[in-house]
């Protein structure tokens, strides 16, 4: 496949345009045209339907991590019975080595709303909320100004535009929990309780809110609508790869010599990523090791990223995938052994503790992790580890004991030497 | 000490209300009012929110104690939440966590005796790129962290000076080879 030609790309969430945070600067570029051509005319947009059939044709993969088509998932709200209708856009953004949505907040909070209202009148919703982890205070902050001065400018409130749409928007602040991210673990904490994740079926298109029809979005995912609505679904699909198209925000961290946020299309090779856009490995050391995106996506070590693209079909290649596609990078002088345990560890505390397999499971892989990091551990932990893993995939109610028996799994498949060589030697003597 | 909140707590606390069709989900705005105004929502003051907001207590306690981010007893002035996770490991987030804990002479989730400076390990903060780095009292982050940086810091919230919020600007394309 033909590589993104990444380096003439023109950003479009997060575009280099001074306090495009401000609505005049938005609108003074564009903002909200997409908005009123969905709520006024009538000849391109007869119905919802059509706005929804755009944004499932342009196949926007969801960017809070399982990738799934956006249009379609609005596709899933029931008919409208005149009753409320809500959206919850997905701000939790906690999963480790993820800090791409707070850029959308601070540099273009217009665009994401903007992508809200068309997917708000898209699916005849009343509500929208948009929640954000308690501790990113600072965004709150400004996400609750951008919302006002929508409101004033009449994008949000009653008879938007004329249409006769009424939709209204609040922000809604988390206050520390990773499991919030987990979408009805999302909508219990909306709800004023505590964040424990919902028996599935009924999915929240049938029971969502308040047992009411509601859908979930990542913010990135969200954002990307205006453009959709702009220049098209073919558009949007011509940008990168092509089962997973579109914009990417990519969060960079670990050992590079420039970490950061960078937009650009889905489908840039891996090694393109550190090596020329994060500049490279600090210290000149050599690249060990990249967790592709996100601390549940399955690691992998430098030799196997030739050729290796961030889209889902590419990653599949090599077992692992996009999630949020906050990339982790890792140099020579990593230690796997302490950087799986400093995982486990995140999932074990954030396990909401509802589910036995995850509960007792995430605490196991902790504390044999912690014990094969202090030497102690034996190679048949090892294995140990490995059937705990299966244990809990797949049993929960929700995938964070997935997401926490994945990392264990491929990491120590990808570097059993390493952990090997921890392990004591056997203390049983062979007969 | 009884806990009252003031007239504009409860305009605010009225105005939640019109936010959402029930008066449940005002549960975590509300708690978030009330460790604003005491510092903290131990048992007392999550008494307080629930009369406040005539739901049963337990309910109140239950929403209180899952959440990191709520101090259910009182804290030093400041919370200093150093990340450890992921991306703050690989960059020396755990230096950073020793370091403060040798100059604040106390363990990580202990408070100075002046009670002055209490010290947590936190979980990802969604700041990875810019590691190792702390959160103040739930509010600013501060990133990049060096030993002169948090030096720096610790002196200055000892003056009474709060952090800036600190921008951190977009790489841009241009700077890219
Ligand atoms: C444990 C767990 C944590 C999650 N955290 C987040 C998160 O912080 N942000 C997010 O957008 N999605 C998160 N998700 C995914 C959401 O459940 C949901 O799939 C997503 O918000 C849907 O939006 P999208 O389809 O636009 O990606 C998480 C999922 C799990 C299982
Ligand atoms: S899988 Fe874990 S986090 Fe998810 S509901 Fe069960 S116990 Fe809670
Ligand atoms: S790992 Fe420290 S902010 Fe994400």
């Amino acid at each position: 496949m033909s590589k993104p030609d990444w380096k003439n790309f023109e950003p479009v969430l997060i575009p280099d345009i001074p306090d495009l945070d401000q609505i005049k600067n938005y609108e003074k570029n564009g903002g909200y045209s997409a908005l009123k051509s969905v709520f006024t005319d009538n000849d391109k947009w007869p119905d919802s339907k059509s706005v929804i059939n755009e944004v499932k044709e342009a196949n926007i993969r969801g960017r809070g991590g399982a990738g799934f088509n956006a249009g379609l998932k609005w596709s899933f709200m029931p008919p409208a019975d005149g009753g409320p209708r809500y959206l919850a856009c997905n701000g939790d953004e906690s999963e480790p080595g993820t800090f791409k949505d707070r850029k959308i907040f601070e540099y273009n909070p217009h665009i994401f709303i903007e992508g809200a209202l068309i997917a708000a009148y898209a699916m005849e919703i009343t509500t929208i909320y948009v929640y954000i982890r308690g501790e990113y205070k600072s965004y709150i902050d400004m996400m609750e100004e951008a919302i006002q001065d929508a409101y004033d400018a009449g994008y949000i409130g009653k008879d938007i535009l004329g249409s006769g749409r009424d939709i209204e928007f609040y922000v809604h602040s988390g206050a520390g929990a990773y499991i919030c991210g987990e979408e009805t673990s999302m909508l219990e904490s909306l709800e004023g309780k505590r964040g424990y994740p919902r028996v599935k079926p009924p999915f929240p298109a049938q029971k969502g809110l308040w047992g009411r029809p509601t859908t979930i979005n990542n913010i990135e995912t969200l954002a990307h609508v205006p453009a959709v609505i702009n220049r098209g679904a073919e558009w949007f699909k011509g940008v990168g790869a092509k089962n997973h198209p579109g914009p990417v925000l990519y969060g960079i961290s670990g050992h590079v010599n420039r970490p950061g946020v960078y937009e650009l299309p889905s489908g840039v090779p891996v090694l393109d990523l550190i090596h020329d856009v994060a500049q490279g490995i600090k210290g000149g050391k050599e690249l060990k090791a990249v967790i592709p995106g996100g601390s549940s996506t399955p690691v992998l070590r430098a030799d196997q990223l030739d050729g290796i693209t961030m889209d889902s079909d590419s990653l599949r290649t090599v077992g692992t995938m996009m999630g949020t596609a906050g990339m982790v990078v890792m140099d020579e002088d990593t230690d796997m052994v302490d950087v799986l345990w400093r995982i486990a560890h995140f999932y074990h505390h954030e396990s909401c503790g509802q589910c036995t397999p995850c509960r007792e499971g995430t605490g196991w892989l902790e504390k044999i992790l912690l014990k094969i990091k202090n030497g102690e551990g034996e190679v048949k932990d090892l294995d140990l580890l490995l059937d705990l893993t299966t244990q809990m995939e797949g049993r929960t109610i929700c995938a964070l004991a997935d997401a926490a028996a994945w990392p264990v799994r491929h990491t120590i498949n990808r570097f059993r030497d390493e952990f090997e060589a921890r392990c004591k030697k056997s203390v049983h003597a062979l007969a | 000490m009884a806990y009252e909140f003031t007239k504009e707590d409860l305009k605010e606390i009225e105005k939640l209300k019109t936010k959402y069709p029930e008066v449940t989900p005002v549960t975590l705005p509300a708690l978030w009012i009330a460790q604003n105004r005491f510092g903290h929502v131990n048992p007392e003051v999550q008494k307080l929110v629930a009369k406040t907001l005539d739901l049963p207590e337990a309910h109140v306690h239950g929403v209180a104690t899952f959440y990191t981010q709520y101090y259910k007893e009182e804290k030093g002035k400041h919370v200093l939440d150093v990340c450890t996770c992921l991306s703050c490991q690989l960059c020396g987030g755990y230096d950073i966590l020793n370091y403060l804990e040798d100059k604040l002479g106390i363990k990580k989730g202990e408070t100075t005796d002046d009670g002055m400076f209490t010290l947590n390990e936190v979980e990802c903060l969604g700041a990875c790129g810019y590691a190792p780095m702390l959160q103040v009292t739930n509010d600013k982050y501060v990133n990049h962290l060096t030993e002169e940086k948090v030096d720096n810091l610790i002196e200055s919230l000892k003056n009474g000076e709060q952090p800036e919020y600190e921008k951190i600007g977009m790489p841009r394309r241009n700077n890219i080879k």
